[in-house]
């Protein structure tokens, strides 16, 4: 089985002033497809370069990353902005949903950069829109909706193109509890029923648990990669 | 993305905010209205020049005889008498003339019943019609055959027969010329004051060789007017007769003519350098308002860029290429700039009307001044709109994402 995600001694460090900030300091991580990973760790320990990595928004410095199997460190960003409209899904802490904007249409956006047809986009949308239960909202502005609502349809907007990878960064930051819950609830659903493969950055332990693997990282290194359910979390790692 | 879609993204977002659409327009509107208005003057001021010169005669080439000196004194143009009908009829055989009239010119008393007045006597060829682009109000005019034989015939101005015959018709009736009477053949059609502000219906036409004979008494004309076949023809023409000529004149060398040849063309190009300058003004006052019309639209277009940070993070995430987010911005600022050059448009016709209604020529909008005037709207757009679109087309993804 090829990997969705392979990297190799991936490194990415950043100038600061004259100074290097070490982000990622030779990371080896796999994710296989169907996965349900959840990266920790404190701020600054390099989890959310490593989303931005997986998700070709950024480059690293050093070392290789395969994405399904492809390098793709030497592609070029059309090539790169055709992979992330095609097999990759974001979803934000803060939705990012555009202004003034239906749910349908905010769902259609990626299947525009795609060249999916406008009768396909629409069918698309609408099924999407039901995945994740806010069907009913298709035609409402981001305004006239929830926290909670919104982020569902920004799930909707990642999975419509049929992503190989749904990247989350922080997805429930912004929510309360409940709508914390039921947004895992999405997500943990989406992994079982649809076999998605998903990634999910969070500092928040409760979270992180509702995955099937946390990976915690200190330092830009990854210092716990364990599976959930085999047993309680080591108390060992502190988060 | 199809264009469809885009310029309707980039028109809801010009909606969303209208007044500041508008008044980023602005600058716009009056350098495009600007430009229409210009062209507008410019092709009615032709127009109406034209008309001017059209009414003394069409594509008309004058040949009157140069001045003499004796015994030191040196007389005006036209003093001299060289010019004879045959040389009128030596140019009326070139290529290019159309008609060529012998004019014999001189100011007269005339009597007709108990009534007197003092006018200009014509002695022309029947060609004169023609040159002149003066048709008659009722009888006809004279005939070559009136020319060969001398004929005691004429044709008056409305101006002559409102101040000879009040009441009657004068046709069929006698006018005396220095005595000499005349058949009224024909009426003039009535023409109104020239450009130079005289009265062209004051006059009598008669055959030249009538004029010649019985009334100035020698074998010389004042001028000779020539219709050339075509408005480019004039100068060619021009140039023909002056050769001619001088080999008729046996003028050889350095020797000075003895006549010159005009054209109305001399006239036309002075009124035309006036219209010039008005042409420059406008077209400089459009050219910097479309200067600054572009700046301002590069300005709002780059609050725009900054204000939507965060839409083109997630457009460049979700997998917009950076030429999709350019040509979204650059569309935006055309649709802008082109809303603008329309409206300048409309303004642009009004303007024009109400000019040409001010200054009493014809209103004349021509079909290129508004395609002009558009191209150059939407090339300001495209011009002031690539610059914050490249910005927007190369934000940092993580970095735009994360902007509040």
């Amino acid at each position: 089985m090829i990997p969705v995600v392979r990297l190799e001694q991936l490194r990415k460090t950043y100038a600061m002033g004259d100074q290097e900030v070490v982000a990622l300091d030779g990371i080896d991580f796999t994710v296989q497809p169907a996965e349900f990973v959840a990266v920790t760790g404190a701020s600054g320990s390099g989890k959310s370069t490593l989303l931005h990595m997986i998700g070709l928004l950024d480059r690293p410095t050093s070392g290789r990353y395969f994405f399904e199997g492809e390098d793709v460190s030497l592609l070029d960003a059309d090539t790169l902005a055709d992979l992330r409209s095609r097999r990759l899904g974001f979803v934000f802490q803060s939705y990012n949903l555009l202004p003034r904007t239906t749910a349908l249409e905010n769902v259609e956006l990626p299947m525009i950069y795609a060249g999916v047809s406008e009768p396909e986009r629409r069918r698309r949308a609408l099924a999407a829109l039901d995945v994740v239960g806010v069907a009913d909202m298709a035609e409402h502005g981001s305004n006239e909706m929830s926290g909670g609502q919104q982020q569902r349809v920004a799930i909707a907007r990642a999975l419509v193109n049929d992503p190989g990878l749904i990247l989350a960064d922080e997805p429930t930051g912004a929510l309360d509890t409940k709508s914390s819950q039921d947004i895992m609830d999405v997500f943990a659903r989406l992994n079982r029923e649809r076999a998605m493969t998903i990634l999910l950055v969070t500092h928040e332990p409760d979270v992180a648990r509702r995955a099937r693997r946390i990976v915690t990282f200190r330092d830009g290194r990854i210092v716990s990669d364990e599976p959930v359910g085999s047993g309680p979390i080591s108390a060992a790692v502190p988060l | 993305m199809k264009l469809r879609a885009l310029l309707s993204v980039a028109w809801g977002a010009l909606v969303r905010n209208r007044v500041r659409s508008m008044l980023t327009m602005l600058g716009v509107i009056i350098g495009v209205a600007a430009v229409v208005i210009t062209v507008s003057i410019g092709a009615g001021a032709r127009e109406s020049i034209a008309a001017q010169i059209n009414g003394i005669g069409s594509n008309l080439v004058i040949v009157i005889p140069g001045n003499v000196t004796l015994n030191g004194v040196r007389t005006g143009t036209g003093a001299a008498s060289t010019l004879t009908p045959d040389d009128g009829l030596a140019i009326a055989k070139l290529p290019h003339v159309a008609a060529a009239s012998p004019a014999v010119s001189i100011h007269a008393q005339v009597v007709a019943g108990g009534d007197n007045w003092s006018t200009n006597v014509a002695g022309v060829a029947p060609t004169f019609t023609y040159i002149r682009e003066w048709s008659l109000s009722s009888g006809s005019f004279f005939t070559d055959a009136d020319v060969a034989a001398t004929a005691k015939v004429c044709v008056l101005g409305q101006t002559v027969v409102d101040n000879l015959f009040p009441d009657t018709s004068p046709l069929g009736k006698t006018v005396l010329i220095r005595n000499v009477p005349f058949n009224v053949i024909g009426v003039l059609a009535a023409r109104g004051q020239s450009a130079a502000g005289q009265d062209q219906d004051d006059t009598i036409v008669i055959p030249y060789t009538s004029a010649m004979e019985r009334l100035t008494g020698n074998e010389f004309v004042n001028a000779i007017a020539v219709s050339a076949d075509d408005v480019s023809s004039i100068v060619p023409v021009e140039n023909e007769i002056t050769p001619l000529l001088e080999q008729r004149h046996r003028i050889v060398g350095s020797e000075q003519d003895d006549f010159s040849v005009r054209s109305l063309q001399d006239i036309a190009n002075a009124a035309a350098a006036t219209t010039a300058v008005m042409e420059y003004l406008l077209a400089g006052v459009a050219a910097v308002s479309l200067l600054v019309g572009g700046i301002g639209i590069m300005n709002i277009m780059l609050v725009s860029v900054t204000e939507r940070t965060r839409e083109i993070g997630l457009r460049i995430a979700v997998g917009a290429r950076a030429a999709a987010i350019l040509e979204q911005f650059l569309i935006e600022a055309v649709v802008l700039s082109t809303a603008g050059g329309a409206i300048g448009i409309a303004v642009g016709i009004l303007g024009a009307g109400a000019i040409s209604a001010f200054g009493r020529w014809p209103m004349v909008v021509p079909p290129e001044a508004i395609a002009l005037a558009f191209a150059f709207s939407a090339l300001t757009g495209v011009f002031f709109g690539y610059y914050p679109a490249l910005k927007a087309a190369h934000l940092n993804p993580i970095d735009a994402l994360r902007f509040e």
